[in-house]
């Protein structure tokens, strides 16, 4: 190899580097501007749209066998919420505790946790997969959501299903945790109310007494200590908006299907 | 490679003609863009769950196969790969870094290989999934227009005199030899071998682990994802496959470079490429 070309290699491998760093420091520049995350954020849109067109609104998430299940249910994000209200009713192992179904349906409704027992039930052994990669595979019992929304009835103008739950998200107790779905996930046959885990009661970790499984979305969809629902036309008067307290707060994406 | 055009070249040896049509070209860019950016948000969204597993859920009897962490010592953190039962310190790249201002980063991989830089994985995920449509898009076309306009029987596909000097082509290859003259032409079999598997069998691959991590897609057809061993086979899978991408292009740019840089930029820019006329017996560049 003659010396020249040492000198050139020397040369090119630098620009080589120089297109990375360039690349690198363009990307984390467009990254802080609003116009341009605005850019990405079209993507959520194509795959929110392409999704809905092309997977059938009655596929099912895949049904998984006892073999299967995870030795333990992981308890992410809260664990137990810091909340006086939700400590009492926990005392008292939610006898206290009752579903609250409001907003645009004709009959607004309470529901206890021995009420929702009482209505027909779905068993499902279900993935659950975290945005953040990891997966955990449970079985779940509950009441399909389709069944409190005929006890309801809502409107016509009910396009979205808001879940507000107990959990405060801020350290001074504020911003309790909140989320939603469209109204084809809210019928679908596995977006059940879950109270039950592995043939036991849910425990607080997982979201007692009552979770919601949306099984075609990610984790940060399934709300756990449910205490609301709302049906609501738009997700604009939704705290920041968004739909839910990950979207409004760190920017994720409201359709968790991928 | 058609449309031979006379050479405008003064020295009559070489002869200028149309190596690369226009659509692929554009094609061939927006893969570099895309691919980069996808590679990099990608290792932003992994730092998020530095571990990799095998079969349906992390959370089985089967401890991980991959981790990269950082662990707390008396002089500091380290920053260890754990891979198949071997620990190796990799401290200052992975697990623990230095991010710009020269504070340690304790995430997986180094803020110089994520997008974006400082940890997010909300807006990697928004990179990841935009740059990941436009990958697709650009790949069906290249596919569709490849298929019906030619490129891909008459220069990709191998001939039979190509399939019996496989074996020269690799020990050329080996030896840094490249075509000259005539032989330059057009893709040698070694590179139409690659370039297939990378069309055909790589990205789609990519492509279909990658769709396998979706909930929604995974319900099309429940069980489909099994045949990748799992979600969280597909997701270890998707890993194992981008680093075999990146194999392929730090190849590809070598070969790039040691057969003519300036030559390759340009054919792959204007389309115009530089071949000898007279074949060189010893068929080296270097």
């Amino acid at each position: 190899m003659k010396p020249t070309n040492t000198g050139r290699r020397r040369f090119i491998g630098r620009s080589l580097g120089s297109i990375a760093a360039i690349l690198a420091t363009g990307c984390d520049r467009l990254n802080q501007t609003e116009w341009f995350l605005k850019v990405l954020a079209t993507g959520e849109n194509v795959t929110y749209g392409i999704h809905r067109a092309l997977i059938p609104r009655k596929a099912m998430a895949q049904e998984l066998t006892p073999a299967d299940l995870s030795p333990t249910f992981r308890t992410n994000g809260t664990s137990s919420p810091d909340s006086p209200i939700y400590q009492a009713l926990a005392k008292n192992n939610f006898a206290d505790w009752a579903l609250q179904v409001d907003g645009l349906v004709e009959a607004p409704q309470k529901f206890s946790l021995a009420q929702l027992r009482s209505l027909p039930s779905r068993t499902q052994i279900t993935r659950h997969d975290c945005v953040e990669g990891w997966s955990a595979i449970g079985k779940w019992t509950g009441v399909p959501l389709s069944q409190i929304l005929a006890a309801v009835k809502p409107t016509a103008e009910a396009h979205y299903v808001v879940f507000h739950c107990a959990d405060p998200m801020e350290a001074d107790g504020s911003t309790p945790y909140y989320e939603s779905i469209d109204m084809e996930d809210a019928y679908h046959v596995q977006t059940i109310l879950a109270y039950g885990l592995n043939d036991g009661i849910l425990p607080i970790g997982n979201g007692a007494p009552l979770r919601l499984r949306v099984e075609r979305q990610l984790g940060y969809k399934q709300a756990k200590y449910l205490m609301r629902i709302e049906l609501v036309k738009s997700l604009e008067g939704i705290h920041g908006g968004k739909g839910g307290y990950w979207e409004d707060s760190s920017g994720y994406q409201w359709y968790a299907g991928i | 490679m058609n449309a031979i055009t006379a050479s405008t070249n003064p020295t009559p040896a070489k002869v200028v003609y149309y190596r690369h049509r226009l659509p692929i070209r554009i094609v061939h860019w927006v893969n570099v863009l895309c691919l980069s950016i996808l590679f990099m948000s990608g290792l932003g969204i992994f730092n998020a769950h530095p571990a990799l597993y095998f079969g349906k859920s992390s959370y089985s009897s089967t401890p991980a196969v991959l981790t990269i962490s950082s662990v707390s010592t008396p002089e500091g953190p380290r920053g260890v790969l754990w891979v198949a039962g071997y620990q190796i310190d990799t401290t200052g790249f992975l697990g623990v870094s230095k991010k710009p201002d020269g504070t340690p980063n304790l995430h997986a991989f180094p803020s110089w290989l994520t997008v974006p830089g400082s940890y997010s994985l909300s807006d990697s995920r928004l990179w990841h999934f935009f740059f990941a449509w436009l990958l697709l898009f650009n790949g069906l076309f290249y596919v569709a227009y490849s298929t019906i306009g030619g490129h891909l029987r008459r220069d990709l596909a191998p001939n039979r005199a190509d399939i019996a000097g496989i074996g020269k082509s690799i020990r050329d290859h080996i030896r840094f030899r490249h075509p000259t003259g005539d032989e330059a032409r057009r893709y040698n079999v070694t590179q139409k071998l690659a370039y297939l598997v990378v069309i055909f069998i790589m990205l789609p691959l990519v492509i279909i682990t990658g769709m396998a991590m979706s909930p929604a897609l995974d319900a099309v057809m429940a069980g489909w994802v099994d045949l990748l061993g799992g979600r969280q086979s597909a997701r270890t899978i998707h890993f194992i496959v981008v680093w075999l991408l990146v194999g392929f292009v730090l190849i590809h740019v070598f070969e790039v470079i040691v057969s003519g840089l300036f030559n390759h930029l340009r054919s792959m820019v204007t389309g115009y490429f530089a071949a000898d006329t007279t074949p060189d017996k010893k068929g080296t560049h270097l």
